[in-house]
C-alpha cells in the first residue's frame, strides 16, 4: 500500500490517478505509525514551503518522515515541494524550517526567464539512477542549485543548471511531476515502485 | 531548455465539445473525454478543457467530465469556464484540474487571483484575458466576450502578474474561429510587459501561425478547430515546429 501524506495544501488527484493506472493500492495520510511503518510513501506538495512545513509540524509528522529517510530502505518518494521540504530552508519563506534532510536551502530562480517554470524540460542523471534522460513536466518558482553529497542527482537547464532530482536509498525526489510527465513520468513512478508489492 | 507547449483546447457545452466563430455559433466537435486522450495519445502537452455551459446542473455534470478526463490523462489539465469563487475552483482541482483558469470573475473581483495563488499556488493560478482591439488599445472582454470592460489587456496582464497569477492565457476575440493567426501585436504587448508564462489562443489554423506565436514571445499555443478537424495531428504539428526551429517535446 502507498501511503500518500496528506499535508493538506497539496492538489493530489493527478497523483491519485497516476498509482490507479499502474494498478497499486494508495491511502492518504496524516499517522506518524503509517509513515512509519508503510511498504511505500509519497510526500507530496504544491503550494508554499511555510504552509507545507506548518502542516507537518501541525500533524506532527516531522520526525516520522526525517526517521524514514535516513532508514535508507524504505521507498519514500518526494514530489515538487515535497523534495524542496528535504532542505534546510527555503528562499520562499525564510523563517520556516525545512526538513533539514539536506544541508542546502533552496533558491529563486534567477531574473532571466519567466517564473514559474511552466511546461517541460529535459531532466538528466548526472549517476546512474532510478531512470533515464526524459522529458517531465515542472510547475516550480524554486530550486535546488547543487547537488548534496552522497545523492545521486539529475540535472535541468532553465536559465542555467538547477538539480531536477535527487536519490539515495530508496528514496527519491523530483522536482517534477512523474504523475503529469506522460509515459516517460509513468516509468519513472514504476521504477520507484519496482520490486514491492503495493 | 523548456520547451514551446502545443495545448488542444476543447471547449465543453452540455457534455459535448463545441466550436464557434468569435465565441459564438457553437458546433459539435465530439466526446470530450475521448477526445482528452485522442490528443493525450497524439503527443499534446497539456489540455485545456473550457465549460462553457450557463446552468448550475451542466456544471456539476462538467465535474464528472474532469474525474473521468483524470482517470486516464498522465499529462496537465488546465480547466476554466464559469468559476466565480475560490470553492469553485477548490472543486475543480478536487475533481482532478490541475491548474484552474479564471476570467470574468478576476476582473471583477481581482482578489481572487491573490487569493487563489495563496491558497493553491501560483503555479495553478491561470488568469485568461480575452480581448479585442480597439483604438490604440486591446480591449478587455468579459462574460464569453459580451462585455467590453474599461481595462487594457496589458495592465491587466501585469496587475494579475503582481496579484500572484503563473500564467495567462490570452485569447484575442478578433481571431478566435476565424483562422487568419493568432493576433501577433497584442501577444508581443503582453508578453513584453509581462514576465509571466503566456499562451497565446484564438486564430490558429497552421503550423506556420504557431512559430510566428512563439516567436512573438508565446510560451505556449492553444489550438481548438485546427486539431478537431483532423485537419493535422498534434504529432504532425510538433515535426514540422521542430523543423522550423522551435523546440518542443517529443512524447
Amino acid at each position: 500500500m502507498i501511503q500518500i501524506i496528506n499535508t493538506g495544501v497539496a492538489n493530489i488527484r493527478s497523483l491519485q490517478a497516476a498509482f490507479d493506472r499502474l494498478g497499486c493500492a494508495w491511502n492518504l495520510t496524516v499517522s506518524a505509525e503509517e509513515i512509519e511503518s508503510a511498504s511505500h510513501v509519497v510526500l507530496p506538495g504544491v503550494g508554499a514551503f511555510a504552509a507545507a512545513t506548518q502542516s507537518i509540524d501541525q500533524l506532527g509528522l516531522r520526525n516520522a518522515i526525517i526517521d524514514r529517510i535516513n532508514r535508507l530502505e524504505s521507498p519514500t518518494l518526494c514530489i515538487c515541494l515535497g523534495m524542496q521540504l528535504l532542505c534546510e530552508s527555503s528562499e520562499e519563506s525564510k523563517l520556516a524550517k525545512g526538513l533539514g534532510i539536506i544541508p542546502h536551502a533552496t533558491t529563486r530562480f534567477g531574473d532571466k526567464v519567466k517564473i514559474p517554470q511552466l511546461g517541460w524540460n529535459e531532466v538528466r542523471p548526472l549517476n546512474n539512477g532510478p531512470f533515464t534522460t526524459g522529458e517531465a513536466y515542472f510547475a516550480n518558482s524554486y530550486r535546488l542549485k547543487t547537488a548534496p553529497d552522497g545523492w545521486g542527482a539529475a540535472e535541468t537547464n532553465y536559465g542555467g543548471k538547477f538539480i531536477s532530482s535527487i536519490w539515495r536509498g530508496r528514496t527519491l525526489a523530483c522536482q517534477f511531476h512523474p504523475e503529469l510527465s506522460g509515459i516517460w513520468g509513468e516509468s519513472v513512478l514504476t521504477q520507484w515502485i519496482e520490486g514491492i508489492t503495493c | 531548455m523548456l520547451k514551446s507547449r502545443i495545448i488542444p483546447c476543447l471547449d465543453v457545452n452540455e457534455g459535448r465539445v463545441v466550436k464557434g466563430v468569435k465565441f459564438q455559433n457553437l458546433r459539435d466537435a465530439g466526446d470530450p473525454v475521448e477526445l482528452s486522450f485522442h490528443y493525450q495519445d497524439q503527443g499534446a502537452d497539456e489540455l485545456v478543457l473550457l465549460d462553457v455551459t450557463a446552468t448550475r446542473q451542466e456544471r456539476i455534470a462538467m465535474l464528472e467530465t474532469i474525474e473521468k478526463v483524470r482517470q486516464k490523462l498522465s499529462i496537465p489539465l488546465t480547466v476554466g469556464g464559469g468559476i466565480g469563487s475560490i470553492e469553485d475552483a477548490g472543486r475543480l482541482l478536487n475533481a482532478g484540474a490541475d491548474k484552474v483558469s479564471i476570467n470574468s470573475a478576476a476582473v471583477r473581483n481581482p482578489d481572487l487571483i491573490e487569493a487563489m495563488s495563496t491558497r493553491y499556488g501560483a503555479q495553478c493560478t491561470v488568469v485568461a484575458i480575452d480581448a479585442k482591439k480597439n483604438g490604440d488599445i486591446f480591449q478587455v472582454l468579459t462574460r464569453s466576450g459580451t462585455t467590453a470592460e474599461a481595462i487594457d489587456a496589458v495592465a491587466w496582464a501585469v496587475r494579475a502578474e503582481a496579484l500572484g497569477a503563473g500564467e495567462i492565457l490570452l485569447t484575442s476575440f478578433d481571431r478566435d474561429g476565424t483562422r487568419s493567426g493568432y493576433d501577433l501585436p497584442m501577444l508581443s504587448a503582453v508578453t513584453s510587459a509581462c514576465a509571466l508564462p503566456v499562451i497565446a489562443s484564438g486564430g490558429a489554423d497552421s503550423v506556420a501561425h504557431m512559430v510566428e506565436a512563439f516567436q512573438h514571445g508565446a510560451h505556449a499555443v492553444l489550438a481548438a478547430s485546427i486539431f478537431h478537424d483532423a485537419k493535422m495531428t498534434v504529432g504532425e504539428v510538433k515535426r514540422k515546429l521542430t523543423a522550423a526551429g522551435i523546440q518542443v517535446r517529443n512524447g
